[in-house]
This record gives structure tokens, C-alpha cells and sequence, in this order.
């Protein structure tokens, strides 16, 4: 091998070696006994303000709960975005013993169909998604499905009574799961709401694209719209052109008021905690999967989290907890 | 569809598409010298994130948008010094070397990210400046003359990139390094001095395009975040012909068509299951350009190490 050849893999390797440490497994201590061992693989950075940071949020809360790092050993695999390298970070992280491992992402449904049948041991959990393949034959597998409109059908009545224009803009990633149930539910709350309202919804076909996510904004913004609001982990570029253009952001999956703490009105949060807490206990008595949870606002695995330095009418909160009441008893649906 | 051919949808698309244009303006600008002097540079993208990072991290923390431009064209000059180092002295594979500094980039603004933030904030970045007088003028006014800094001297840098190019000396060395490289050398011009000098300026370039984007248009910052725009800006390059008219039309169009799928969108004039068609827009042009694109003015070395008495 030449000189020349041989600097070229060795810049070549430098740059992957340093995209690997972007996208390393956390660091976490050498097992103990009595030590739970979780591991996540997620497609976008575990501080994305949005899906991946529901799930790393709520697994840092679980694991502050059981005594720190010594109860609970926490590993983490983000910006997965290729499902073959993520495919093989879930089997690592199985042969490596992990009691519990998490593939936070629809996209890696049939990897983790492949990979849990040869790990019968290691309990697996997947969503957005409901189906834990117990119809093929696989046990070892859990489900979890956030009912996303439930929480955007709130935000829908919220964005009603606070538009003043009447217009209201949606920026969602792909018109599939949790964006699209929540976006539906979205619109229907508006116009239940509000039926002389106009509710305009692009989808950029990206889940990361930022700058189309801001043109989308813009788009709104000029079209008229006072309102925004959007899913995926690219908003960030819509929550930033909501601020320039003083417009009100409405979040989901995560509370993402930190993010522009003068421009998000209020956030559907995903908090999985509750999930994962139960998914360890019924792995601990030796039922690793068959039951595909549900995150609702009945079972507070859906909240609708208020910005305080945001400053909303009275009547507009005593409408939305009136569509929560009545979507957890059963009389609003939330989708159309 | 008579709602889609409206002058309000119409001024809106240019507006979007200028203040879309823009980073794309930057980064493709800089790559058309780098290429015109005979380089390749496919980090493009990679620069952008550590100028977008950096230019993020330095106005976080001081509040200068003044030193979180600078921030971005330093850490831009440094990448673009260190791909130069590799495609001409080192002689290497300009793609795979291209890829590997993307990659580079990718890793290590996301690396820093982590480690010296940690989570991301809304910050005050470069505010619209209306140009008096013709700010006030109708239609236009709103489209082209109430943008901020960033977009008026990306445009601005359109007419002076062609005049260095084509009325002086320096550009007469440049596209010699990427036409003629042996003969550009058999006349005394340094072409590693002017190639390492076109890379670099690409660098710098890239990185403001990554900071107009972190400090300009969104005003967050977020890992990957500018999602393979760098690799559209080098196809802009193409696009363009390899001039900077060119290249500034190829980021309107490619922006503006963009623009009109949201706005298309926004509408609600398409049945939703032509939504992907749609968004598929910008990019099917993109393809459409590159096959049909003119290739009169592909520099004839581009790509091709030159190394005195080898070539």
C-alpha cells in the first residue's frame, strides 16, 4: 500500500471513527448483581426535542428511580438512522445479556422480528407499533403505540380559541403513525373548535429535513397562519421561524417549551416511563413481551404540558381540559 | 388549482425561495471555485455542520453574531485546509476523501454538540433588514428587499464571483488549474498554491452557508441538521454549468420549486395521495437538470490529481 493510499483510509477512518463517537452507546458502569440492564436504539440524537427524547427522558427518569446507575445500567444507540446499523446495535446489545432492549422506531419492526427469535431470553419492546409478532410465534416481544391524536385533538382546541387569524399551520414529517394520528387529531379538534377555522397541513416527506421543516413554517406564516404546529424531530427548524415571525408553537412528543421558551404556547408529551416501568416487572417475573401498550391521556402516558412564561386565556385551558375529560370518558372522539 | 395561481401564492414562492436559496447559494459558490480550480469537494455538507455548530455555540454563549460568522469562516478555512492537504498534497481519491471529511464533519459537530451544549435554544440571530426605500416599493419590495444580511450578500456575491472568475488574473489561474494544469504550470502559476487557495475558500464558504442556516434561517442548532444539503449544493454546481449565474439560478429554481410543493400543499389543491409526488418535485428537477445540464464548462482536470512531469 502506497503512501498516498494509506493517508487517504487513514483520513477516511478519522471521520468515521469521530461520526461513531457522535453516535456512541453511553458510557455505563460495569454490571452489578442486581443491576437491570436496558438499551435503546433510536433514529435521531436523544436531545432532538422530540420522538428520541420522550423515550431517553423517560429512561433516565425510570432509572433515577431505581437508584442511579447502580440499579439501573442505561445504554444508548441515537442518530440510528440506517435500519441495517441499527439492526445490528439491537443484536449486540442482546448478546451483550441486556435484560431489556428497546428499538424506538417503527422503521425497525422487521429487523427486530429477526433478531428477537434468537435471543428468546432478552425481552424486546418496539413503537410506535402494536404488534408484538405473537401471531408468529414470538414472545419475547412488546409493543407500545402512542395514541398521538388524543393529545394533538387538546392542542387542536387549544390552537382554536388562541388563533387570531383563524389560520392555522401543521408541519408533519410523513403522512404514517404517530404523525399522521396526530396531525388528524389536530385538525379535528380545530374545527370541532372552531368550524369557520382553516386548518393547513404540509407534510415535508422528511424526518429530518430542518430547512424544508422552516420553509413549511414560512409557508404558513405567509399563508396567514398565528398558530403553528408540527411533528418530528426536524420542527426545530419550523419552532425557529415560529419565534422570528412571532407565531405560537404547539409541540408533541416532547416538551419542547425549552426550545424557544417565548414561542411554545404547550406540548403533548410522551412519557414512556410508566411503560417501561412495567415492562421491566412483568420481564422480571419472566414474561418478556405479548402486550402491546398503549400511551393515553387515561393512563397519563400522554400529558399536555403548559409553558408558564407563555401566557393563555383561562377560557382556552378550561377548553382543552374539557376535551381531555371527554376524550378519557369516552364522549369526543378524536380522530375523524 | 385557479387558488394556486395567485398573486399572493406567487410573491410568497419567490420570497421562500430567495431565504431558501440562500445557504445553498453559499456553500454551491464556494464549491464552484474549489471545482474550477480542479477539486472535488464532497464535505460540503460536513463543513456546513461544524460552520452551522460553531457559529451556534459562539452566539449561544457571547451573543455576537459578528464573531459566530467569523467562528464558522475560521472553522470553515481550517476543513477546507485540511481537504486540500489531502487532495493535493497527499494526491488522494477526491471522492472518498470528499466523504470522509463530510463524514468528519457529521461526527464531530454532533461530538460537540453533546459535550458543549447539550440541548438546543432558541437563539436571536440575524434579524430581516427592509432596504429603504426599495423595501416600500410593491410586490417586490416584500420579495427581495426585507431579507436579512446573510441573504443580501449571498446574492451580492453572484455578480462578484463571476467578475474574480472571468476579469482577473486570478481567476484566469483558476480555471487554468482546473483546465489545463500542466500548461497553467509551465507558465509559473502554482497550481497546488491556487487550488489550496479555491478548496479553502469553498471551506470558508461552506461554513458561513452552515452558519446561515444556525444563526440566519433557523436560529437552532440540531445534530445532522442540514440534512444532505451540502451534496445538493455540489449538484447545484453541475447544475449551474460551473458558473455562478448559473449556480444562482439552479439554487432559485431548486428553492422556488420547493417553495411551490409547500405551497401546493398548503392549498390543499392535490388529493393527498399525490402529496409524495409533490414533494418528489425538487428533486426529480434536480436529476432532470443534471442529465440535461450543459457540460461546456466542466473543467476538463476536475477530479484529476496533478503532480509536475505525471500528467
Amino acid at each position: 500500500m502506497n503512501r498516498n493510499v494509506k493517508s487517504l483510509w487513514s483520513f477516511a477512518a478519522a471521520g468515521l471513527i469521530l461520526a461513531a463517537c457522535g453516535a456512541a452507546p453511553a458510557a455505563a458502569p460495569a454490571a452489578s448483581a442486581k443491576q437491570v440492564k436496558v438499551a435503546v436504539v433510536m433514529p435521531s440524537a436523544s436531545n432532538d426535542g422530540a420522538f428520541s427524547q420522550s423515550m431517553f427522558d423517560a429512561l433516565k427518569s425510570v432509572q433515577a428511580s431505581m437508584g442511579g446507575e447502580a440499579g439501573f445500567k442505561l445504554a444508548v444507540s441515537e442518530g440510528m438512522v440506517q435500519v441495517p446499523n441499527a439492526a445490528a446495535a439491537i443484536r449486540d446489545y442482546a448478546q451483550q445479556g441486556y435484560d431489556l432492549v428497546i428499538a424506538h422506531g417503527t422503521q425497525y419492526g422487521n429487523s427486530l422480528q429477526e433478531i428477537a427469535k434468537d435471543f428468546p431470553n432478552v425481552a424486546f419492546a418496539w413503537g410506535t407499533a402494536t404488534d408484538t409478532f405473537a401471531d408468529k410465534g414470538i414472545k419475547n416481544v412488546f409493543a407500545y403505540n402512542p395514541r398521538a391524536q388524543e393529545g394533538g385533538y387538546a392542542l387542536g382546541v387549544l390552537a382554536a380559541k388562541i388563533s387570531k387569524s383563524g389560520i392555522i399551520g401543521v408541519a408533519g414529517p410523513v403522512e404514517a403513525g404517530d404523525a399522521k394520528t396526530y396531525v388528524d387529531g389536530f385538525k379535528k379538534g380545530v374545527l370541532d373548535t372552531k368550524p369557520t377555522a382553516k386548518v393547513n397541513v404540509v407534510y415535508t416527506g422528511s424526518f429530518s429535513d430542518v430547512s424544508l421543516m422552516a420553509a413549511a413554517a414560512e409557508t404558513h406564516s405567509k399563508a396567514g397562519a398565528d398558530v403553528l404546529t408540527g411533528s418530528s424531530q426536524a420542527v426545530v427548524g419550523a419552532i425557529g421561524v415560529a419565534k422570528d415571525k412571532k407565531a405560537i408553537w404547539l409541540g408533541t412528543q416532547a416538551n419542547q417549551s425549552s426550545l424557544a421558551p417565548d414561542t411554545v404556547g404547550a406540548s403533548q408529551v410522551y412519557d414512556f416511563s410508566g411503560i417501561v416501568k412495567e415492562i421491566l416487572a412483568l420481564s422480571a417475573k419472566g414474561t418478556k413481551g405479548g402486550t402491546a401498550f398503549e400511551l393515553s391521556l387515561k393512563s397519563g402516558g400522554l400529558k399536555i404540558v403548559y409553558n408558564d412564561k407563555i401566557s393563555i386565556p383561562a377560557d382556552a385551558k378550561a377548553a382543552v381540559d374539557a376535551a381531555i375529560k371527554g376524550i378519557i370518558d369516552g364522549t369526543i372522539k378524536p380522530l375523524p | 388549482m385557479n387558488e394556486l395561481f395567485t398573486l399572493p401564492v406567487l410573491l410568497g414562492v419567490l420570497y421562500s425561495g430567495v431565504r431558501l436559496a440562500t445557504p445553498y447559494l453559499y456553500a454551491a459558490l464556494g464549491e464552484m471555485f474549489a471545482q474550477r480550480s480542479g477539486v472535488v469537494n464532497l464535505g460540503v455538507d460536513g463543513i456546513m455542520l461544524m460552520g452551522a455548530f460553531t457559529a451556534f455555540f459562539i452566539v449561544t454563549n457571547t451573543g455576537s453574531l459578528a464573531l459566530g460568522m467569523l467562528g464558522a469562516m475560521v472553522i470553515g478555512l481550517l476543513m477546507g485546509l485540511l481537504m486540500s492537504f489531502v487532495s493535493v498534497n497527499l494526491r488522494a481519491v477526491q471522492g472518498i476523501s470528499g466523504i470522509g471529511l463530510y463524514l468528519f464533519g457529521l461526527g464531530f459537530s454532533s461530538l460537540l454538540f453533546k459535550r458543549l451544549l447539550g440541548s438546543t435554544k432558541a437563539i436571536d440571530g440575524f434579524q430581516a433588514i427592509p432596504i429603504p426605500f426599495l423595501s416600500d416599493l410593491p410586490y417586490v419590495g416584500d420579495v427581495f428587499f426585507k431579507h436579512n444580511a446573510l441573504v443580501y450578500v449571498a446574492f451580492a456575491l453572484v455578480p462578484v464571483a463571476a467578475f474574480v472568475l472571468n476579469r482577473t488574473t486570478l481567476g484566469l489561474k483558476i480555471r487554468a488549474a482546473g483546465m489545463k494544469p500542466e500548461a497553467a504550470d509551465s507558465l509559473g502559476v502554482s497550481v497546488a498554491g491556487v487550488r489550496y487557495f479555491c478548496v479553502c475558500l469553498g471551506g470558508v464558504m461552506a461554513g458561513v452557508a452552515g452558519a446561515s442556516l444556525s444563526i440566519g434561517l433557523i436560529n437552532l442548532f440540531q445534530e445532522n441538521m442540514t440534512s444532505g444539503l451540502g451534496f445538493i449544493a455540489v449538484a447545484l454546481v453541475y447544475f449551474g454549468g460551473w458558473t455562478p449565474v448559473g449556480v444562482m439560478v439552479g439554487a432559485l429554481l431548486f428553492s422556488m420549486v420547493n417553495a411551490f410543493q409547500l405551497w401546493v400543499q398548503v392549498k390543499d389543491i392535490l388529493p393527498s395521495s399525490y402529496r409524495d409526488f409533490v414533494v418528489m418535485m425538487p428533486y426529480v428537477l434536480t436529476i432532470v437538470a443534471l442529465v440535461f445540464g450543459r457540460r461546456a464548462r466542466q473543467p476538463t482536470a476536475l477530479s484529476k490529481p496533478f503532480s509536475r512531469g505525471e500528467n
